[in-house]
């Protein structure tokens, strides 16, 4: 009953999201103003009948149900309630219930809260969303029904075990949460654009939506790279795998569209740029989804292979940057008009800044797609770090110089030499250090560059507090300092694993010792471990930092069995200046065990500095929404006054 | 922008400078694939068409049967890749992936040294029935086509 239930309550969203686009759409004609009044009721129900949908999913998992398909495939009853939760959304199905789910509840709460804009620039955008909806209301009924039937088979087949982790549970709600953030930006957008309404307040009713969003895609890939640093035992963080950067190109649009958003909503400039961002950060979400859904691509990350869903995606690809493109041409000369600034200027740095993002966007968009375009014309492929280390930093590393400045910069016009001063400081931490690793005779040159630019961005990030009373200083300053000290931080981790990593592998004997960096590390047994739906094989091992106290890891090389797979599970110990890692491999006929042992100095800078980046976000999200809050009290507050005065 | 520039003047070096940017990363990023992009190879396609010894390429075939072996110091194994057209010995120091087996479809990443051995510093093996290299996919299915031909 319950899956029917929750197949009811999807068809009903999907009618209501009909019914939200054309009340939307005529209501912004003469005749059909009356029907205005339905759109925000319908967008609100609409929302909770999706929240409905996926819970009916969400407990059917949980009863694990195996005479519906989907539970059939990605569950079984041996499994532990957290991954039989996650099942739910860890397949295509389910993933994308989870995504209407997400984006219904988001316009629900744009239909209940948002008040600011005008009425008919508000009916446009909820139009807009219902729009994009619908393509995915039917992308499910039509095509990736989660709740069909079929005779009860005997067992389910389990989830793929390298989704079976914690840590993955929760990353792709939190990377979609972020997607469809940028969905509500990208309805904005359009809503804007129809009405030709592109405003300060245009960009202020947006923010906290594209903030929110940046801060769940900021989350969701460092819980991503992490997730494929411990749980896949190859010791790296980043392999510019196409699924990985399925997620990174829509942070790298959020994040040219925060920093526009913030010209447009101080100094009403850079109109047509910030809605075009707008169109291109939600686009770069649906090209990740078509890379990772449509089965075009293996990865280790993608899950979901068949074709009549890759082109299903590619028309609503097609349908909605096409539209939304074809809008922006009609409607961008009647936008362009803003506010002028000098060369230097913080607006100035922001448009640099935002150059240098679309241009790393563009080199990591062709070489994602381009082996696909090659295979298409029979040619394979694979582009790898090689290309991408070299080409992005060609535009990070100036964007991250141009970072250490512009927060200094007045709007509007300044001049340079009132912020050299402040400037000394940061650029002899970073020539200091640059003369430090240079006299290592370092093997690659972007580490170095690396090393070096992270003290002087750390520094300066902590210079707009300068000559400040720090009680006084606005969240949203609190959070660009945090995001900016943040960049630093990761960059810092980044470049120390790449430049002082010590690695062995090694094939020993229980009971033998082996060294790497300043650990002593012993293999003191292997036992055989069992969990609730693995076997595994554990070897006990003792490390000394230094010959200090012995720590004890525990690296296992685990067999499922339904599916049947094996996996390494790594070990890892981790201090303030680095972190231990151990994967346990094969035994060779002579009895000797091989290990594989990685010394990362300060690695895990790279998610602790993603994580503070994320919460410079919700501290900016915090002070905006408190001081929305604060406008919206106030405004009350004078019309009861006027109310009271009898005008 | 000089104070001078009328609204309209400032727009339009802005876009400009955007443009030029934008299609300098588009030009760069063609030449980079260009001179990046490693290709897959066959032993029949290295046996044709021998890669630069500095040339990074990702060789896929079946591991032969009865050619792996492990070599004294516990971590380094050699196998020949085959492709029933031609065979290239590889060497790799490393864990070998779960599912790396005698018969079965392997992707090494890696060069070919001057000696005519293939230094892998990375193996791919098929993961299970979800996670294939791409390449793989389709050698698997030639293979068995072949296979099936071959003892008609």
């Amino acid at each position: 009953m319950t899956a029917e239930f929750g197949l009811a309550a999807l068809w009903l969203a999907a009618a209501l999201a009909a019914l939200q686009l054309f009340a939307g759409a005529l209501a912004l004609t003469r005749k059909g103003e009356a029907l205005g009044g339905a759109v925000r009721p319908a967008a609100v129900v609409q929302g909770l009948l999706a929240l409905a949908s996926f819970i009916a999913l969400v407990i059917v998992f949980v009863q694990t149900d195996l005479s519906v398909k989907l539970v059939h495939n990605n569950s079984h009853s041996a499994k532990p309630m957290l991954y039989k939760l996650a099942g739910a959304w860890g397949n295509h199905e389910g993933s994308m219930l989870l995504w209407v789910t997400v984006m219904g509840l988001a316009g629900s709460i744009v239909a209940l809260v948002e008040r600011r804009l005008p009425e008919k620039t508000m009916l446009a955008t909820l139009a807009g969303q219902a729009f994009v909806s619908l393509g995915f209301y039917a992308f499910l009924l039509f095509s990736s029904n989660p709740f069909t039937r079929m005779a009860p088979a005997p067992e389910g087949r389990g989830l793929n075990p390298l989704l079976q982790d914690p840590g993955l549970a929760f990353h792709p709600p939190t990377l979609y949460i972020g997607y469809v953030g940028l969905s509500i930006a990208f309805s904005f957008a359009i809503g804007a654009l129809i009405t030709r309404e592109v405003s300060p307040a245009f960009a202020r009713a947006m923010r906290p939506w594209v903030l929110g969003a940046w801060i769940f895609l900021t989350l969701g890939i460092v819980a991503g790279s992490y997730w494929a640093y411990y749980e896949l035992g190859w010791g790296g963080w980043w392999f510019w795998d196409p699924v990985e950067n399925a997620s990174l190109m829509p942070w790298l649009a959020a994040t040219a569209l925060l920093h526009s958003c913030s010209v447009l909503a101080a100094r009403n400039a850079l109109r047509a740029w910030t809605v075009m961002l707008g169109v291109v950060a939600f686009s770069m979400s649906m090209v990740g989804t078509f890379l990772v859904r449509s089965g075009i691509l293996t990865s280790v990350h993608a899950f979901a292979v068949d074709p009549e869903r890759g082109s299903f995606i590619l028309a609503l690809l097609g349908i909605y940057i096409g539209g939304a493109l074809t809008l922006f041409g009609l409607r961008a000369s009647t936008v362009t008009e803003g506010e002028r600034f000098a060369v230097v200027s913080r607006e100035s740095a922001l448009v640099f800044n935002n150059v240098m993002l679309s241009c790393t966007l563009g080199i990591v968009l062709v070489g994602t797609l381009y082996p696909l375009l090659a295979e298409a014309l029979g040619q394979q492929v694979s582009i790898g770090p090689p290309y991408f280390n070299p080409f992005t930093a060609i535009f990070v590393v100036p964007m991250l110089l141009v970072m250490a400045v512009g927060p200094l910069l007045r709007w509007r016009r300044d001049e340079f030499g009132r912020v050299r001063k402040g400037l000394i400081l940061p650029a002899l931490a970073g020539l200091l250090v640059l003369g430090l690793a240079i006299s290592w005779k370092p093997a690659h040159v972007l580490p170095v560059i690396g090393l070096a630019l992270a003290p002087a961005i750390g520094i300066a990030s902590l210079l707009p507090l300068r000559g400040r009373k720090l009680r006084q200083v606005k969240l949203p300053l609190w959070g660009m300092v945090f995001a900016h000290f943040g960049v630093a931080l990761s960059l810092f981790g980044m470049a120390s694993d790449s430049a002082f990593t010590s690695e062995k592998l090694v094939a020993v004997n229980v009971g033998e010792k082996v060294a790497v960096g300043p650990w002593q590390i012993g293999l003191k047994s292997i036992d055989p471990v069992a969990g609730p739906n693995w076997t595994a094989l554990e070897a006990v091992m003792e490390a000394r930092y230094h010959g200090g106290d012995a720590i004890t890891l525990h690296p296992q090389s685990r067999s499922f069995w339904s599916p049947p797979q094996q996996t390494s599970e790594s070990a890892l110990v981790t201090r303030w200046n680095g972190q231990l890692y151990a994967v346990l491999g094969d035994e060779s006929e002579d009895g000797r065990w091989q290990l594989r042992l990685w010394w990362k100095p300060f690695v895990p800078m790279i998610w602790f500095g993603g994580i503070l980046i994320a919460f410079g976000g919700f501290l900016a999200l915090l002070g905006r929404v408190a001081s929305d809050l604060r406008r919206i009290v106030a405004r009350n507050k004078i019309s009861y006054r006027r109310q009271r005065q009898g005008r | 922008m000089n104070a001078a520039l009328k609204p309209k003047h400032q727009r339009l070096v802005l876009v400009l400078l955007a443009m030029v940017a934008l299609i300098g990363a588009a030009l760069l990023a063609i030449w980079g694939l260009r001179s990046n992009a490693s290709y897959f190879y066959l032993p029949a396609d290295i046996a044709a068409n021998r890669p630069a010894p500095d040339q990074a390429v990702r060789l896929g075939g079946m591991v032969e049967a009865g050619s792996y072996r492990r070599e004294a110091d516990g971590v380094t194994i050699a196998f020949v890749v085959n492709d029933t057209k031609a065979r290239v010995p590889v060497r790799f120091k490393g864990i070998v992936p779960d599912l790396f087996k005698e018969g079965s479809g392997v992707v090494a990443e890696g060069k070919l040294g001057a000696d005519g051995v293939f230094v892998a510093d990375n193996l791919l093996a098929k993961h299970d029935e979800k996670y294939v290299p791409r390449e793989m996919k389709d050698m698997t299915e030639a293979q068995a086509r072949q296979t099936v031909e071959e003892t008609k």
